[in-house]
């Protein structure tokens, strides 16, 4: 039951309601047998009333159609047994007592009753089991296609400020439970902007220093002094050979695979604005058994004997 | 000139050139839109040719241009030549024009540009609110005016229409207008959450209501028993669905947030009026239609009175579907689909636009001091291209909207959705297509009315009507 749908800053207001939504409804009522009744000196039926305007336009004085005045006044009735039965007349609840809210109720239960069961089965089992499982991956692939396609893609290959979760890279680590809990939790990812402090030249030298990780060819020169800045202020989360940290998810700089592009120019904006990652949690959207099949099937993206 | 003797037509045909005119404008653009959702590429990539920002450039082209012209043209003929007077002042009346024509062009370079208030069809911003109420208000002065002048005794039947139009819009617009404004193209609309959706779609429904439905009934009321040369076929009928139609619409609103979270009374109360308002809504459709009694023949021959009768079918089967979706059960599955962009083109290429064209080709040679148009059988082709446009329209978003609402609630036997929401839009796909081609012909059609009007009125002498004197 949703009460608040029921309270009114004062019963005027309900009054208000119940009186003009009535008021309403029955002169239409009244309107109709106005409008059928006979007067005595008007134009017989079939007759012009004896107005003309703009030399031509006339009106006959034609009853209404009988099959019309059955169609309004059904409607009229249906509406007074609605409003009877649902709520609508002001705090008045209706008898069914019905409501948005516990329909929506009844319904999730009527589903948790029947899917519940498909989905507590494969809780009790082993993600890396369920992984091998295709019965178990379709379902965790549907649940994907609907709930994670929209930023990580359909073949779940990524996006910029996307990762790719086919490709074994992690930035919070792989294992299944991990996958796990980043599903259930979320993650928020935060890499500081160093303009401030290292300034453009610094950025600059970093950047090269950070793109010799992964082997590219770069300005020896502009590298070494990227190096000794790197040193100073990178390694607390990329750590000192740049392979990056799961536990604050700092990214591997070294395998050429880059979250939010690798342009020499990108890569200078990453380390001058710094970067925002936010992945959302899910535990109470879709609940643990859902992430359960979910994560296998993550998972088996890129562990596939 | 002397101004006691004749009829303002100089404002009736500027206003009735500039319907064709943004008419053309209008359809163009949602061809475009049409055509990019079918080939998403034609955004280039320029902000201003997105779907986003030309979408309300299409609506309010075509619903205020477009219509708005059609409005002012005929309610400004209609009211003069039922009240056998002339409007109540020239100056004003043109002053309605241009500010009309000045606020249509601020909407067409201000929309692009992304300036706008984000509420549906209401998406100008608070600078051209104002002028649009200020030119609003001069409207009802002239039409009003010019009613108390009148020269008839009763007030005609259109008249009600026209006159129940033009009051509802100034409320409509001045009360979901109401925001504070923060720079000159940015304000905030005054109501917070669930009232600003409620106040928003009172103002959306009673648009539709009341610009699209009350004005055009006025339409029809003068220009089908003039061009049928027939009297309306019920006058206690007309009295009936008049009141019943303009009290009930005002409660409609709510069936545009059915399952949000608007209270339930609210949503209730908007189900039972919208379903109440199938019949008063069809009142205006049968006395359209049997007006005709008894001449059925006429419209063999009579390619005008075809758009007339065709329009006022068009009223009857999108105020029956309406009340329809309107249903809870039935809004379920229909509403964020393309079903409701479906009703809505029966309304308004069906209805609003056939019924438009039948009055301008009615008014614009008369206009000009000739009979008829240059050319009847281009009539009678418009009004076939257009009609199959409506058909091929309707009928893709029928078929498109339900088979999208079905993909969207189908759920496999493990309980998640069988498809995802792109594999749904890749189903609609086609049926954009077949819309755009609907939407295509109807947009031919109106180049050929074009065509036909420049015709007509090349070399022709703008005339003033005589007012009999006889009263």
């Amino acid at each position: 039951m949703n009460d608040s749908d029921f309270i009114f800053t004062s019963d005027f207001w309900h009054w208000w309601i119940v009186v003009l939504v009535l008021a309403n409804i029955l002169g239409c009522w009244w309107l109709i047998l106005w409008a059928s009744k006979r007067r005595t000196g008007e134009a017989a039926v079939g007759d012009v009333t004896g107005h003309v305007w703009d030399e031509t336009l006339a009106e006959y004085n034609n009853p209404l159609p009988r099959w019309w005045l059955w169609l309004f006044n059904i409607t009229l009735v249906f509406a007074l047994v609605y409003l009877a039965l649902y709520p609508g007349l002001g705090k008045f609840r209706g008898l069914l007592h019905w409501t948005e809210e516990s329909q929506y109720e009844q319904q999730v239960k009527a589903a948790e009753a029947k899917y519940g069961p498909i989905f507590a089965k494969y809780a009790k089992q082993d993600i890396k089991a369920l992984a091998a499982n295709p019965e178990a991956t379709k379902i965790g692939r549907r649940l994907f296609l609907n709930y994670c396609a929209i930023c990580h893609g359909s073949d779940a290959r990524g996006n910029r400020g996307f990762p790719n979760l086919t490709d074994n890279d992690w930035l919070y680590g792989g294992e299944p439970e991990t996958i796990e809990k980043t599903i259930l939790d979320g993650r928020q990812g935060y890499m500081p902007a160093w303009l401030p402090i290292l300034h453009e030249d610094g950025v600059k030298k970093v950047a090269a220093y950070v793109m010799s990780l992964s082997g590219r060819k770069v300005d020896p020169a502009l590298a070494a002094a990227g190096k000794k800045i790197f040193q100073q202020n990178c390694i607390a989360c990329h750590g000192p050979d740049g392979k990056g940290n799961h536990m604050m998810g700092a990214p591997n700089l070294t395998d050429n695979i880059w979250l939010y592009g690798g342009s020499p120019g990108t890569i200078e904006k990453t380390i001058a604005g710094g970067r925002h990652g936010r992945m959302p949690a899910h535990r109470h959207f879709l609940g643990k058994n859902k992430v359960h099949l979910l994560a296998a099937y993550i998972y088996s993206l890129s562990h596939h004997d | 000139m002397d101004t006691s003797t004749t009829y303002n037509y100089k404002v009736v045909r500027q206003f009735a050139i500039m319907t064709v005119v943004w008419g053309i404008v209008g359809m163009l653009v949602g061809v475009y839109i049409a055509a990019e959702l079918v080939w998403p590429q034609l955004n280039m990539d320029i902000p201003w040719l997105t779907f986003s920002r030309l979408r309300p450039l299409h609506t309010n082209a075509v619903i205020f241009a477009f219509g708005g012209c059609a409005l002012f043209a005929t309610s400004y003929y209609v009211v003069q030549r039922t009240c056998q007077t002339r409007l109540m002042s020239d100056k004003l009346a043109a002053f309605t024009f241009w500010g009309w024509q000045l606020i249509i062009v601020l909407a067409a370079v201000t929309l692009p540009l992304g300036i706008t208030t984000s509420k549906e069809y209401a998406e100008l911003e608070w600078p051209i609110d104002i002028l649009i109420t200020i030119v609003w208000v001069v409207y009802a002065i002239v039409f009003f005016g010019t009613i108390m002048k009148r020269r008839t005794k009763h007030i005609y039947v259109a008249n009600w229409f026209y006159g129940a139009f033009i009051l509802t819009i100034a409320l409509l617009h001045v009360v979901n207008s109401a925001e504070i404004p923060v720079s000159l193209t940015k304000s905030y609309s005054v109501y917070p959450g669930a009232i600003d959706a409620m106040v928003q779609w009172w103002y959306g429904h009673n648009a539709v209501g009341f610009f699209l439905t009350a004005g055009f009934l006025g339409m029809m009321y003068y220009f089908i028993p003039k061009q049928a040369n027939r009297p309306v076929y019920s006058y206690r009928l007309s009295v009936v669905h008049f009141w019943a139609l303009i009290s009930v619409y005002m409660w409609a609103g709510p069936h545009h947030l059915h399952y949000t979270a608007l209270p339930d009374w609210v949503q209730s109360v908007g189900m039972v009026f919208s379903l109440i308002l199938l019949a008063p809504s069809w009142g205006g459709m049968i006395n359209g239609i049997m007006t005709l009694s008894g001449a059925w023949h006429k419209l063999r021959d009579d390619p005008i009175l075809k758009f007339l009768i065709v329009s006022v079918s068009f009223y009857g089967m999108s105020t029956f579907e309406g009340p329809m979706m309107s249903i809870k059960t039935v809004n379920s599955l229909s509403h964020y689909t393309d079903w409701t962009i479906g009703h809505v083109h029966s309304g308004a290429l069906g209805w609003v636009a056939m019924v438009t064209i039948g009055a301008m080709y009615f008014l614009i040679p008369r206009m000009f001091g000739k009979e008829k148009m240059y050319s009847t059988p281009l009539v009678e082709l418009h009004f076939w291209i257009a009609t199959i446009g409506v058909v091929l329209y309707i009928a893709s978003m029928w078929m498109a909207g339900v088979m999208q609402g079905l993909m969207w609630r189908a759920v496999n036997p493990d309980g998640t959705l069988t498809y995802s929401f792109v594999e749904t839009v890749k189903a609609m796909h086609p049926f954009y297509f077949v819309r755009m081609l609907g939407g295509l012909a109807f947009l031919s059609g109106m180049l050929i009315m074009a065509y036909n009007v420049i015709k007509t009125v090349a070399g022709q002498r703008p005339v003033e009507g005589a007012i009999p004197q006889a009263a």
